[in-house]
């Protein structure tokens, strides 16, 4: 057996020469550097990566990564991945998608890819608004959002990403910021790491029509006092001197100050391969409790289940072991036949 | 006890007894049968096994399985009725007969569903065991047609069936329902002894079907022993038939419905174009039939996603077509509806994909259980703005095994989406299918890029316009393509006025000039004359049927059934001048002959038939005479 040695890589070689169209200042750039970067470092040849997308801002990713790439779509391109992974296993396949793409024209297929646990990497960036129809709300928008459609205020709730991800069976889910780089970063080699289907939400800032939606999160002065780091192992700590923690209490959370007979000792510890779901599922709509951090890292990567495309191709070879290779001639003559002489 | 049921010899079949009582036994040309009772009766299952019997014997055949869209609508009730037609013959066959000469219905209401369809005279077997008040209450009968004499036009057999099972079962050991279940086997022991066919083939099957529940295999058995000695002991008939083989060409042959031969065609086009078969799906009536025969392929490396929707199941197979594999997608007419914008989707990033629509009545949901052809103009023009795909129809349904290769052959090679339109007729009706050897099947050459050297995704072959297939996996191919508006050649985005233009006119180009590339046509029949019939589809049957009386009384008509409609045949425009007049039936509205009109500005003028139900052989006759006198 011989080892292919694999080229060495820079994020230069996983840019294209397509002139890239997101607004100037768009959360896009930052996504699209990171993952240029990690990309380079993953050691898979660059003709193994397909990126596939929906249609939205978030979608036109792929023209601007030099792989295979495919744009298809409105809210399909996860139905789209899975035939491209049920053919070829092997391949490395991303898909970029956004808010509206993945969680309402496309939530059907976002829900049954999770199930199936196909080895798929989607990236969803999560503005809370519908950029490239030019302004009208989403369904993480908050309630009572004032957008073009919605001129009076939206009167419908919105739902959080990561709990519907969970709610589908997903193996690997995780939060990052576009403008946290180094954070984003290990967020994707985490996900590309993990065996099925990883869903990442992306906090990302569409400075035209959604400007500051996350600035809480990411305002320097505020960061550290509204986010908390998931690291697996590690206590559930956050705060600008590392005085806060969550502790569960029952079966709540609450966020309590260190100090005063409560230390390290009483908070949760994150486990991301915990495969009971409860702690997974209240991590992942603590962002919307009042008085609470908003995690970000993975929230859950469940260890051993098998990818779907494995199990279909196992199958065939299943089959094929038991049966021997189909033969055609035998197969058009199956069943009861007869010979009319001349 | 099972072996003692069990004796050898117990089923083999006696002629004996009937020789003794010197009934007669007349030789005849054709004979259709129907059998119909409940849904929960088992009526296709008899139905089908009849078909085998005869085709294994070597008769030419038609079927018609006509069932309500209800698993099981509540017993007895007209709702619930469930039927299935067998035309068998020694000569050709090509309809399953406007007509029935044998009737068996196991209740009222299949009795009222189509005792019109039965001829005067006609054999009628029923189940008098079940024209009690209550089940005449169920098929709102008031008084039992059993007694009233509007039976008195044909030849009435009223048969305990139920009682007669029940008594030939009686050691089995089964409760009386099950045995119950069995007494369609009894009406089919009858037929078979009627026409004087072996039930060998039936027990044969039986011994497969239920190889693990060997109570059924014996009482099923028992059954249709009982059916056929009940015809032989009694002297209820005083006649049966002999119907002998077909003449039909020489070879191997199979009895096989439009859905199986579709599944086999697409196995042998993967096999042909030595590359794996994928098929998106999600379960729809009528082609639910093709996912489940196809799943049963996995020894040809054949992958079957049942999808979570119709677009996922459309989407999944363009990625998987965008990977290498030969793609697939099977549905019907609502199906197809949402399909439509990834369709569009493949016509923009030039892929191979083959789209089998199954139509049955419409719109919305229609009639699931039922045939139409109303989706032709949907497969046509059913997308936004300009998206030409080919489509093609197959005419019968040993037909689609060779339309699914052919559908294959130009959507790879033109790298472009192909739609098949068949329908529920073809679907489910059965014919006997002549099996080709492997070395008469089409070659389908697949050529996938590897050279990174002046690569680029839209440079076209320049004789077929088709564009590269670079695959993922490539080294030095990787490239962006999709749904966005491209520069021809390099593929990059462009939204120029002038680039668009070329663009929509190029890829309706390519599907244009498949012409040069499909066989001519040449009408059945004259080659001029007064009429031509045009026509597509399932539709084949009837017509072809007609044409031999019409001809014979001094018509000079030609019929030309196109398997392509996009792009039609290059020669179409020449022949439809040959003829006075054209006449295009179709169980439509008139969508082929608006496009006849529109294209050739032709007095094309329409038969349309609406009503869930393949045209008879007399109505395109009739049709005919009106428009030649």
């Amino acid at each position: 057996m011989t080892t292919a040695t694999l080229p060495v890589y820079t994020k230069k070689d996983f840019q294209t020469d397509q002139e890239i169209r997101w607004c100037p200042g768009c959360g896009d750039y930052a996504i699209l550097a990171a993952v240029q970067a990690v990309f380079a470092e993953l050691g898979v040849p660059r003709e193994k990566f397909v990126f596939i997308s929906g249609i939205g801002c978030s979608s036109r990713f792929p023209y601007y990564m030099n792989t295979f790439g495919f744009h298809t779509i409105h809210g399909r391109a996860p139905a789209i991945a899975t035939g491209v992974k049920l053919i070829r296993p092997d391949l490395d396949v991303w898909v970029a998608t956004g808010d509206g793409d993945s969680l309402s024209i496309g939530g059907n297929h976002t829900i049954h890819m999770l199930r199936r646990n196909v080895g798929l990497k989607v990236l969803m960036f999560n503005n809370k608004i519908y950029g490239l129809t030019k302004g009208q709300y989403s369904p993480t928008s908050e309630v009572g959002k004032k957008a073009k459609s919605t001129p009076f205020g939206s009167v419908d709730r919105p739902f959080s990403p990561l709990s519907l991800a969970l709610g589908s069976e997903a193996t690997f889910i995780a939060r990052s910021v576009d403008v946290f780089q180094q954070h984003l970063k290990e967020t994707l080699r985490k996900a590309a790491a993990h065996q099925g289907s990883a869903y990442i939400e992306i906090l990302q800032n569409c400075n035209i029509f959604n400007d500051g939606a996350w600035e809480t999160i990411t305002e320097k002065e505020a960061r550290s006092e509204q986010v908390v780091q998931l690291e697996h192992g590690k206590p559930l700590i956050f705060g600008k001197n590392r005085d806060k923690g969550i502790r569960l209490v029952g079966l709540d959370l609450e966020v309590v100050a260190l100090g005063n007979g409560i230390t390290e000792k009483d908070l949760l510890v994150h486990d991301e391969h915990d495969p009971n779901p409860v702690y997974a599922f209240a991590l992942s709509r603590m962002d919307s409790m009042p008085g609470f951090p908003t995690p970000i890292g993975v929230l859950r990567a469940l260890q051993g289940v098998p990818r779907f495309e494995d199990l279909m191709q196992q199958q065939i070879r299943d089959v094929i072991a038991k049966k021997g290779k189909g033969d055609l001639a035998k197969l058009l003559r199956a069943g009861d036949t007869w010979e009319l002489k001349a | 006890m099972l072996s003692n049921l069990h004796r050898e010899g117990q089923f083999v079949m006696s002629t004996t007894i009937s020789d003794i009582l010197g009934r007669k036994k007349e030789t005849i040309d054709k004979a259709v049968i129907r059998f119909c009772g409940d849904s929960g009766d088992g009526m296709q299952i008899t139905g089908s096994q009849f078909t085998n019997t005869v085709a294994l014997y070597g008769n030419d055949l038609a079927t018609f399985p006509d069932y309500p869209a209800e698993i099981r609508a509540p017993a007895g009730t007209l709702p619930g009725v469930s039927g299935f037609q067998v035309h068998f013959s020694s000569s050709n066959v090509y309809t399953p007969g406007d007509s029935v000469d044998v009737l068996i219905a196991m209740n009222p209401a299949a009795l009222k569903m189509n005792l019109s369809d039965l001829k005067t005279n006609g054999i009628l077997i029923v189940n008098s065991d079940d024209f009690k008040e209550t089940d005449l209450r169920k098929a709102q009968i008031t008084v039992s047609p059993l007694e009233d004499h509007s039976l008195d036009g044909y030849r009435l057999f009223a048969v305990e069936l139920t009682k007669l099972t029940r008594a030939a079962l009686k050691d089995v050991g089964l409760d009386a329902k099950s045995m119950d279940r069995c007494k369609n086997f009894f009406a089919l022991g009858m037929c078979y002894w009627l026409y004087n066919r072996s039930m060998e083939p039936t027990l044969r099957w039986l011994d497969d079907k239920f190889k693990n529940k060997p109570q059924l295999v014996i009482a099923n058995k028992l059954a249709m022993q009982a059916g056929y000695s009940f015809c032989e002991a009694t002297e209820a008939f005083q006649i049966s038939y002999e119907i002998p083989p077909a003449k039909l060409s020489p070879g191997v042959y199979r009895n096989i419905s439009g859905n199986a031969a579709l599944a086999l065609g697409f196995v042998a086009a993967s096999q042909q174009a030595r590359i794996p078969l994928f098929l998106g799906s999600y379960p729809i009536t009528p082609a639910s039939d093709i996912l489940h025969e196809l799943s049963m392929y996995k020894d040809f490396g054949v992958t079957t996603f049942q999808a979570e929707d119709e677009i996922a199941a459309v989407s999944s197979a363009i990625g998987a077509s965008y990977t290498g594999a030969l793609a697939i997608t099977t549905t019907s007419g609502p199906g197809m509806a949402l399909k439509t914008e990834a369709i569009g989707l493949a016509v923009a990033v030039e892929l191979p994909l083959v789209v089998c629509d199954i139509q049955r009545g419409g719109p919305s949901t229609g009639l699931p259980t039922k045939t139409e052809q109303a989706d032709l103009l949907q497969a046509l023009y059913g997308r936004n703005s300009e998206a030409p795909v080919p489509v093609l129809a197959p005419s019968s349904p040993g037909d689609c095994f060779w339309i699914a290769l052919e559908a294959s052959r130009i959507a790879i090679k033109y790298m472009v989406p192909v739609i098949i339109l068949s329908d529920g007729y073809l679907a489910n009706g059965a014919e006997p299918w002549k099996i080709p050897t492997v070395a008469e099947l089409p070659q389908i050459p697949v050529h996938f890029e590897t050279d990174p050297e002046g690569f680029l995704p839209y440079k076209r072959n320049p004789s077929t316009l088709a564009r590269p297939w670079a695959i993922p996996g490539t080294p030095g191919l990787e490239h962006r393509v999709g749904g966005i508006e491209k520069q021809d050649v390099t593929g990059n985005i462009n939204y120029e006025p002038l680039n668009h233009e070329h663009m929509v006119r190029t890829r309706a180009e390519k599907v244009e000039g498949i012409a040069q590339d499909i066989p001519e046509i040449v009408p059945e029949g004259d080659p001029s004359g007064d009429l031509l019939i045009v026509a597509w589809g399932s539709t084949h049957g009837p017509i072809t049927a007609a044409m031999k009386p019409m001809r014979e009384k001094g018509h000079r008509i030609g019929h030309v059934h196109l398997r392509y409609l996009n792009p039609l045949p290059r020669n179409l425009g020449d022949i439809l001048k040959r003829y006075k007049k054209i006449l295009v039936p179709e169980m439509n509205m008139g969508q082929l002959v608006m496009i006849l009109r529109a294209k050739f500005l032709v007095d094309a003028e329409s038969y349309g038939k609406i009503q869930g139900k393949p045209f008879k052989q007399s109505e395109i006759e009739a049709k005919i005479e009106e428009l030649l006198d």
